[in-house]
């Protein structure tokens, strides 16, 4: 049977006028429906580009270089760009991360509303209205039936996220793809929105892609999580055994240097030396290596493979595979 | 409340911002007169707290909520409507600006953002020379070299960099050239503005990290500004709580995290994401924060609390000393009203 989403072997290059950078380095991994899939990484991991070459929004100088993403059995990465306007914002709806740059500031809601959905279906306007109405209720917008004729300067941050939820639910989609979509948000207000989607998930049997820096919302929203670092997937997994049992020693670093998590207050934060590498230049075999506590002289020759390293964890580690009696036991 | 080692101590302060414009955006239609209107941002309202010597005070609270006016107004970097500032036991709010250079020297401020707050133009060497040179117009260039160098070096940037200018450092690098520049004048108390937020994960725990170091070294006390409740518990000694403008509650770190006592320090710390537990509770507020533009009566959480009853919307909560020391500001706790 085929997965709801499948990419395989995904490489993004940019070109640019020194050459071609690698922003996505063979990234795979499958999406199923109702499932939840954390993409968790630093600034510049590629974890957004990731998110964007799903539904082809790469613009140039970037490309798709290599591998495929099939959604439905389809491979929808070949498609042209009048096809794959079928499927952005219809089957595959995307969040970003900025409530005030998502919305049209000179057009009130319910416009924007109904111009989405009679981009994508044959709807009389008033027909079209029932449905923004519906989807408003559905994301528990407090007295729905106004916003409608409201502009979004008109609404705070939260709420504007949650109608950017509701715009991307108007077509029923089978994925949506959150960018970050509480980090410009405060904290009872992020928990809030994680709610709400997690909610609509469940409800309408709906695919996320989740897309953030933070690992604690990773861990309490999805049930699947992959951390990329300097445009590689470097763990892959579930996301319970994942954030208990980390493999790699990058998204080791990465959660114990989340204070309050491992150390005592007062005590130093464990944290991983230097910075990651700019795109430009990765070091020679594994790209977290300089950082590594775990170097050995294979690391800096060889780039590792993702592998099975046992409780359904994919790693690339040549220090942690399986067999060397470091695994995650 | 002021014993002998506390360094800084604000009383009833209160900061709002004229936001009404020129005469013409002042005029408004009333009951059929024209009359003038002044629109004021009510930031910090009549806020009472006191930092001891060596310790980490923090205060955390959403957008909006008037932490960083708060931040500003201590450093002197905006007046106050009313209220009073004593540093070290004297009164600082309404020095002149020559009588305040000595003050400055010892408080000094890290901001949110290194990309801003450096000055593109000049190099390394020439921001951390510049405040050695106003304040210590006697230090000679061999002196202000070997300070340079010690700071530097405590803050884990190469000194061969020292020529470069902002743009070549990483966000990282720039937030320690930011704390290098606090440093440099052997300050004795630091109110660090958000220091870490605009940082990733990896690169926040080297500064958290580095900024705990100099605190330990050089006996600073902080005041830092956070948004970020799981930095909070990790290095302060105590919290302070605000939401919209007022202080809430009060409490030593271990305490305020173990018990909270204010109904919106309990729906703040359970919206908090922690790694490894799925599907926690997050306890719900009702609607959204209010502006700051038009206060509610009473107390300013009343309308988003789900304890609150008549004295709430009527009556301002006092900030009382509970048993175990903690200040909290809230009827239903001074009630002894269950919550929970």
């Amino acid at each position: 049977m085929s997965h709801l989403l499948e990419v395989r072997d995904l490489e993004v290059k940019f070109a640019l006028r020194f050459g071609d950078i690698t922003a996505i380095d063979g990234a795979s991994f499958k999406l199923d429906r109702g499932e939840k899939l954390g993409l968790v990484g630093e600034s510049g991991a590629g974890k957004s580009v990731t998110g964007f070459s799903i539904i082809n929004l790469i613009s140039k100088p970037g490309y798709i270089s290599k591998g495929k993403v099939l959604f439905e059995g389809k491979e929808i990465s070949s498609y042209s760009d009048e096809q794959m306007r079928k499927i952005r914002g219809n089957s595959i709806s995307m969040i970003f991360q900025d409530p005030m740059m998502t919305l049209n500031p000179v057009f009130t809601i319910g416009f924007q509303m109904v111009e989405t959905i009679q981009a994508h279906r044959n709807i009389s306007k008033a027909g079209a209205e029932k449905i923004a109405l519906e989807k408003l209720k559905k994301v528990h917008i407090p007295s729905p039936e106004q916003r409608l004729s409201q502009y979004p300067h008109e609404l705070s941050g939260g709420m504007r996220q949650r109608i950017i939820i509701a715009v991307s639910l108007l077509t029923d989609p089978a994925i949506i793809i959150a960018d970050e979509p509480t980090t410009a948000l405060d904290v009872t207000i992020q928990a809030e929105i994680m709610d709400l989607l997690q909610e609509l998930c469940a409800s309408d049997n709906m695919a996320l892609i989740l897309i953030t820096h933070d690992l604690g919302v990773v861990s309490q929203v999805t049930e699947k999580i992959a951390v990329m670092y300097a445009g590689k997937i470097i763990e892959y997994g579930p996301t319970d055994q994942v954030v208990t049992y980390p493999v790699h020693p990058y998204t080791e670093g990465l959660i114990k240097s989340i204070p309050g998590n491992v150390v005592n207050p007062g005590e130093d934060l464990v944290q991983i030396p230097g910075m990651m590498p700019t795109l430009t230049n990765i070091p020679p075999g594994c790209a977290f290596n300089p950082r590594c506590y775990l170097r050995q002289a294979v690391c800096t020759k060889t780039t590792p493979e993702l592998k099975d390293v046992g409780n359904s964890v994919m790693a690339a580690c040549h220090m942690r595979y399986k067999g060397d009696g470091r695994t995650n036991q | 409340m002021n014993s002998e080692n506390t360094i800084l101590s604000i009383k009833n302060v209160v900061k709002h911002f004229d936001i009404s414009g020129g005469f013409l955006d002042q005029l408004t239609i009333k009951k059929g007169k024209i009359c003038l209107e002044k629109v004021t941002v009510k930031a910090v309202n009549d806020v009472s707290l006191f930092v001891k010597k060596g310790e980490t005070l923090r205060v955390v609270g959403e957008s909006g909520c008037g932490k960083s006016t708060l931040a500003r107004v201590v450093m002197g970097l905006y007046p106050l409507n009313s209220g009073e500032i004593y540093y070290n036991g004297n009164r600082i709010d309404n020095l002149t600006h020559a009588q305040m250079l000595p003050v400055r020297k010892k408080m000094q401020m890290i901001f949110q953002d290194p990309y801003a707050s450096l000055n593109p133009r000049k190099t390394v060497q020439q921001t951390l020379e510049e405040p050695l040179r106003f304040h210590n117009p006697d230090m000679s260039n061999g002196e202000i070299d070997d300070k340079i160098d010690l700071v530097m070096e405590q803050v884990g940037v190469d000194q061969a960099w020292i020529k470069r200018y902002p743009h070549e450092f990483s966000g990282g690098q720039r937030q320690r050239i930011s704390i290098a520049r606090g440093l440099i004048l052997d300050p004795e108390f630091i109110v660090a503005d958000e220091p870490v937020s605009a940082l990733d994960v990896s690169i926040q725990a080297q500064i958290l990290n580095l900024m705990m170091k100099a605190g330990r070294e050089r006996g600073l006390t902080y005041l830092f500004i956070t948004h970020d409740l799981s930095v909070v518990r990790h290095i302060s000694t105590r919290v302070a709580v605000m939401y919209l403008g007022t202080l809430c509650e009060l409490a030593a770190a271990a305490d305020l995290f173990a018990n909270p006592r204010h109904p919106y320090t309990n729906a703040l710390l359970s919206a908090i994401p922690k790694v490894g537990e799925k599907g926690a509770k997050h306890i719900k507020l009702k609607g959204e924060v209010p502006t700051p533009i038009h206060l509610p009566t009473g107390c300013v959480f009343h309308g988003r609390c789900v304890y609150a009853d008549k004295r709430c919307s009527a009556e301002v909560p006092l900030l009382l000393e509970q048993k175990d020391g903690t200040f909290v500001a809230c009827h239903a706790v001074e009630e002894g009203r269950p919550i929970d």
